[in-house]
């Protein structure tokens, strides 16, 4: 009896450190970025940081402005939003509602497959293919750009957004869905008018988790969207948040203003990504509390 | 007590995880330049086959291999310029290896085959916008680069005297990336370690010169810069690294640095 006590405690102790792991995880990175970050920004002005035009790192006289990053993020991940939601939605209504067994696990699978491929190898299939596709199609001098990106996101988008609401419109209780028929509704009405609406919430959830990947992805974007720079435009050559860490961190030397900088910019994505999660978890909350 | 026995478990566990390193012995670990990959990958093959000790190459680049060296973490850095003053002010020496020429590449298609350095530095400053310009193709010249902080961008840069004032398209943060992009573009033009140029990319002559083993060493290639080693002034190597050191330096290497490309210095 004792015995069996002790292991129990052992067990559960084992838990509780794994369980604490994660949250030391997230303190740590916590506590060091916004350690790390602030005196860059102090340095430099939050003002002239945040709002300040141009970037010029290890040029003679430095320019530390990251509205052409923050800008540009933004602008990426909503251009793949708009390509991939519609996209990533309808493909769910019809796995969830129209589409027959085989058709289903087909197209599901794919899904997964598309979920499990790595960033590198679309940011490599969007340099070899997407980017001279680009400046084929719309005669420009080069591909590399912002738009290319925006395609890239979408697609890296889609597989989060297909699954999170095809999961939500399956848990549309089917009494909503026979009632609506049985009122005479066809079935696409029903679709559109009954079970979109009462799983909107998790529908919302998969937008905001595409928002949340879109806005943190670095290499594929880092391989297509030309990184310099510029303010964001479609055909020119621009640089995220994420890559201006990644391009730059390597070659900064620690403790200079640059590398302070550097994870300056890691400060302010990481209060876009918690900002993205918040509003995940009202979504979320909201649907448990239906 | 039973949350005693918790935190105990807690705090002797995360100790383990906390004092998982140690060191290794009989390895030489290098740190820096990625376009010393080549070079180093030969000469640490021979020597390991030679020696029986291993050598570690960890690609970060010029800057992150002089911090490495500096901070004790790598016997030897590896940089592909010379070091700044204010790096030697902190202890630190380069010993030059070999010299790289940095190829100007354009895509095969396009028929310009000859430039001067005057021009090439036109050309990445925007002064010149157009093949046209240089007796070529009617079309936009697309600059290829390098990331802030690269090797090949600072040595380009500053034997163009164009530092800082390259209006680039695309900066790629790999000499594979830059070549790949100027293959796949007809209007591009981009720098690359004369090491890695293939036959997707046409390397341009620099003033009638072509870049070669011999027109680099003689100096009349003139893009082009060292790659050093780097050690410390003021702490010995150890013993297996300062055998790496003199074997690399030594008349012998000569045939490997060769073999991967670039001019062996002595």
């Amino acid at each position: 009896m004792k015995k069996s006590k002790l292991f129990e405690n052992i067990v559960h102790g084992i838990f509780l450190i794994l369980g604490l792991i994660t949250v030391g995880c997230v303190l740590l990175i916590t506590v060091y970025l916004i350690i790390s970050g602030i005196p860059a920004i102090r340095e430099i002005g939050l003002f002239k940081f945040l709002f300040g035009k141009e970037w010029a790192s290890t040029a003679a006289e430095p320019k530390y402005g990251i509205l052409p990053f923050i800008l540009t993020s933004v602008y990426g991940t909503a251009g793949a939003i708009l390509i991939g939601v519609p996209m990533g939605f309808f493909t769910a209504v019809y796995l969830s509602k129209a589409a027959n067994k085989r058709v289903r696990s087909l197209i599901e699978a794919a899904v997964n497959l598309l979920a499990g491929i790595p960033s590198v190898v679309y940011g490599l299939v969007g340099m070899l293919v997407l980017v001279p596709a680009i400046r084929e199609i719309f005669n420009v001098p080069d591909g590399a750009s912002l738009l290319a990106a925006m395609i890239v996101l979408a697609i890296m988008i889609l597989p989060n957004i297909i699954k999170v609401s095809v999961t939500a419109l399956d848990a549309v209780p089917k009494e909503y869905e026979d009632a609506s028929l049985a009122l005479g509704a066809t079935p696409t009405e029903t679709f559109f008018k009954v079970s979109v609406p009462a799983a909107k919430s998790g529908i919302a959830a998969a937008v905001v988790l595409g928002v949340g990947r879109g806005i943190g992805e670095a290499m594929a974007v880092m391989m297509v969207a030309g990184n310099v720079a510029n303010m964001p435009s479609l055909f020119e050559s621009v640089r995220f948040l994420t890559t201006a860490v990644a391009s730059e961190m390597a070659y900064s030397s620690p403790g200079s203003l640059q590398r302070n900088a550097l994870f300056s910019i890691a400060l302010v994505l990481f209060l876009f990504i918690m900002l993205i999660n918040a509003t995940l978890n009202f979504f979320l909350k909201r649907d448990k509390e239906k | 007590m039973k949350k005693m026995i918790h935190l105990l478990t807690v705090t002797v566990l995360l100790l383990c995880v906390l004092t998982g390193c140690g060191g290794s012995k009989e390895a030489v670990a290098t740190d820096g330049s990625t376009s010393m990959n080549k070079v180093i990958g030969a000469l640490g093959e021979a020597f390991e086959a030679d020696t029986g000790i291993t050598v570690t190459y960890n690609a970060t680049g010029s800057g992150a291999g002089i911090q490495a060296v500096q901070e004790g973490r790598c016997d030897i850095g590896l940089a592909s310029r010379n070091l700044k003053d204010e790096e030697k002010a902190k202890g630190l020496e380069g010993t030059i290896l070999a010299y790289d020429g940095i190829a100007i590449i354009v895509n095969p298609n396009n028929p310009v085959s000859d430039l001067n350095v005057g021009t090439i530095a036109k050309i990445f400053t925007g002064e010149i916008k157009n093949w046209k310009e240089l007796g070529g193709n009617d079309a936009q010249i697309v600059l290829i680069g390098r990331e802030a902080g690269s090797g090949t961008r600072y040595g380009f840069e500053s034997i163009t005297g164009t530092a800082d004032k390259c209006d680039y398209r695309q900066e790629l943060t790999s000499t594979g990336d830059v070549i790949t992009t100027v293959a796949s573009n007809p209007a591009a033009i981009g720098y690359a370690s004369l090491a890695s140029v293939k036959d997707t990319v046409k390397a341009l002559t620099v003033g009638g010169v072509a870049a070669s083993e011999a027109t680099i060493k003689d100096g009349s290639y003139v893009v082009q810069r060292p790659f050093v080693l780097v050690t410390k002034t003021d702490a010995a190597l150890s013993e297996s690294a300062q055998k790496f050191y003199d074997y690399i330096t030594s008349e012998a290497a000569n045939r490997i640095i060769s073999g991967a490309g670039v001019v062996p210095a002595n």
